[in-house]
């Protein structure tokens, strides 16, 4: 059912001895969507995902999946939810085909073969584990975490190590278990990938959620600035020490100008003042929100606080 | 019933195919019966009477004390366990496929030994052939207990080492292998009877050659089946998942209770 609530985390906390690695946070998933944690390392993002996939135990609060608890129902969640995690491994003798055929078994599920194929894995089956590369490795993993087509799917850095048409085929993927029903739990490094598939993110800093939202949502509010990005066609004539009004930051990136201005109106008049009196011929002008990326280390570096 | 068969297919093919636990199944055991058979049989021809059953007892204690731990605690370390666990591999399965299969490998390498013994190097038979293979049996079970047991209270390979060599190096010594028990000295006795292997050879000597024993040979099946059982029964209640996250029932010093049904028969004795 759209809108059934899947995944909740009430008040989630985790101490290791004396440090909080999470402190109380919230966040739920929907049937059918992709729900980003964004964060940075340490953040307590795998911490989390450990905790709802029942690896290790909650210090306080509450974590539910499907209406069951991942540290004592874990044997009824097996089946209905995939996990890829970050740090984890198969036997190095173990085949490829051979480690299908296992997990599925215990899954109850006929082998899928065809993931195998899917994902690249064709040429390898008979290849131990060992012998994989780390792209072929979590390829591996991935088919494994969705052959008995989970009712949720928890991904740590699944594109870690992929190459560029992995990357896509796990994205096609991706939007076609969500179009299916799977909701999907992505934790990730990688923006463009989280701005391209997620529904809604939650930024964590330091245990504690910053931010939380759908990618643009992030983008469009909160933030302060504008990006005001300027292309010329002689960059040598002009100064780029110059100021221009309402501008906190300047960079150079490519072959652009980028400024980013909390008043873009004004900057970009006073740009355009610039060009017209110049005699260099302004040949790009952009003004974008934010990227989550940059809104990203907008949050992180100001400690969490929006 | 399908998972079961595919995982223990999967062990049984990984004694072959991990080349050290090929060596330590096949490769040790058998080559070093094969130089006893040649070597030790002309410097005391004696050593014909009990070979076959040192022989046997020293292919399984090389599968199951020196082969079966490190995988286990390799795969711990390695984060298999944690795969296994979220697919719903049951802690159970993780122990005792593999000590099955380990079980196996012994077996099929004491078959060997106990078939061409007499043959190639005019072992002594056993009288009994059946009690012969429930000795066996027994002392594979223990041993494999022994090796799952130290697989999961060793924190590393080091630890492996150190805790499989206390077992297999006095059992070499004083277990009745190289040296029968009755010639031992008497205060090293109580000591020996702490081994799985010394309880093994009094079973053998008793139970399958009809020979005399320092002590009841039925005494010693009972020890030695108890030992597997309390060490089995211990290194399922001590196993943890993971080592980032250890939250393990009990301390590993519980693993010593495995020596208390040794301890009572010393008393009894």
């Amino acid at each position: 059912m759209p809108g059934e609530i899947v995944l909740k985390v009430r008040d989630f906390r985790k101490l290791y001895g004396t440090f909080l690695a999470v402190d109380g946070i919230d966040f739920e998933t929907q049937r059918g969507e992709i729900f980003g944690l964004l964060g940075l390392n340490g953040a307590g993002k795998t911490t989390t995902l450990e905790c709802l996939e029942g690896l290790r135990q909650p210090s306080g609060g509450s974590l539910e999946i499907l209406g069951l608890d991942p540290a004592r129902d874990g044997r009824k969640l097996h089946n209905l939810v995939g996990v890829q995690l970050q740090s984890s491994g198969l036997p190095d003798s173990m085949t490829a085909e051979e480690a299908m055929k296992f997990m599925c078994a215990y899954h109850g599920v006929p082998q899928r073969a065809d993931l195998l194929h899917r994902l690249g894995l064709g040429g390898h089956l008979k290849a131990q584990y060992s012998e994989l590369s780390t792209g072929l490795q979590r390829r591996l993993a991935l088919a494994i975490s969705v052959a008995h087509q989970p009712e949720i799917l928890i991904l740590d850095e699944p594109t870690a190590g992929l190459d560029v048409e992995s990357r896509s085929e796990l994205h096609d993927m991706m939007q076609e278990l969500k179009a299916g029903g799977t909701s999907i739990l992505l934790a990730t490094h990688d923006m463009a990938e989280a701005e391209k598939m997620t529904d809604r993110v939650a930024i964590l800093v330091r245990g504690r959620i910053a931010a939380t939202g759908t990618p643009h949502e992030l983008t469009s509010t909160g933030s302060s600035y504008t990006k005001v990005s300027v292309r010329m066609e002689q960059p040598e004539l002009f100064d780029s020490e110059r100021v221009f009004p309402a501008v906190s930051q300047h960079m150079q990136k490519d072959d652009y100008e980028v400024y980013y201005s909390t008043d873009p109106v004004q900057t970009v008049s006073t740009i355009l003042e610039y060009f017209r009196d110049s005699e260099n011929n302004l040949i790009d002008l952009r003004v974008e929100r934010l990227s989550l990326e940059e809104r990203f280390l907008e949050i992180t570096n100001d400690g969490g606080g929006q | 019933m399908s998972a079961f068969l595919n995982h223990f297919s999967y062990e049984f093919k990984s004694g072959i195919r991990n080349r050290s636990l090929l060596l330590l199944n096949y490769l040790f055991p058998l080559g070093f019966y094969a130089m006893m058979g040649l070597v030790m049989t002309a410097i005391n021809p004696g050593f014909r009477t009990t070979m076959t059953p040192a022989m046997v007892l020293f292919a399984i204690m090389a599968s199951t004390l020196l082969g079966l731990p490190n995988p286990l605690v390799e795969s711990r370390l390695a984060g298999i366990y944690r795969s296994y666990k979220i697919n719903g591999v049951p802690a159970i399965s993780i122990l005792t496929i593999p000590m099955l299969t380990t079980v196996v490998h012994a077996l099929i390498a004491s078959a060997i030994i106990a078939l061409t013994s007499a043959p190639l190097f005019d072992g002594a038979a056993p009288a009994n052939w059946l009690n012969f293979a429930l000795v066996t049996l027994a002392a594979a079970f223990t041993c494999g207990s022994l090796g799952a047991l130290i697989g999961v209270i060793s924190r590393d390979t080091r630890s492996v080492v150190l805790w499989s060599q206390l077992i297999f190096l006095p059992s070499m010594l004083i277990g009745g292998l190289m040296v029968p028990l009755d010639i031992l000295p008497e205060f090293i006795r109580p000591f020996s009877m702490l081994l799985p292997t010394t309880q093994a050879m009094q079973a053998y000597t008793g139970l399958a050659y009809n020979l005399s024993t320092v002590f009841d040979p039925l005494l010693s099946l009972v020890v030695l089946l108890a030992s597997g059982l309390l060490a089995f029964l211990l290194a399922i209640y001590l196993f943890s998942w993971d080592t980032q996250n250890s939250t393990r029932r009990g301390s590993p010093l519980l693993a010593l209770l495995v020596l208390a049904p040794a301890v009572l028969a010393i008393f009894l004795v």
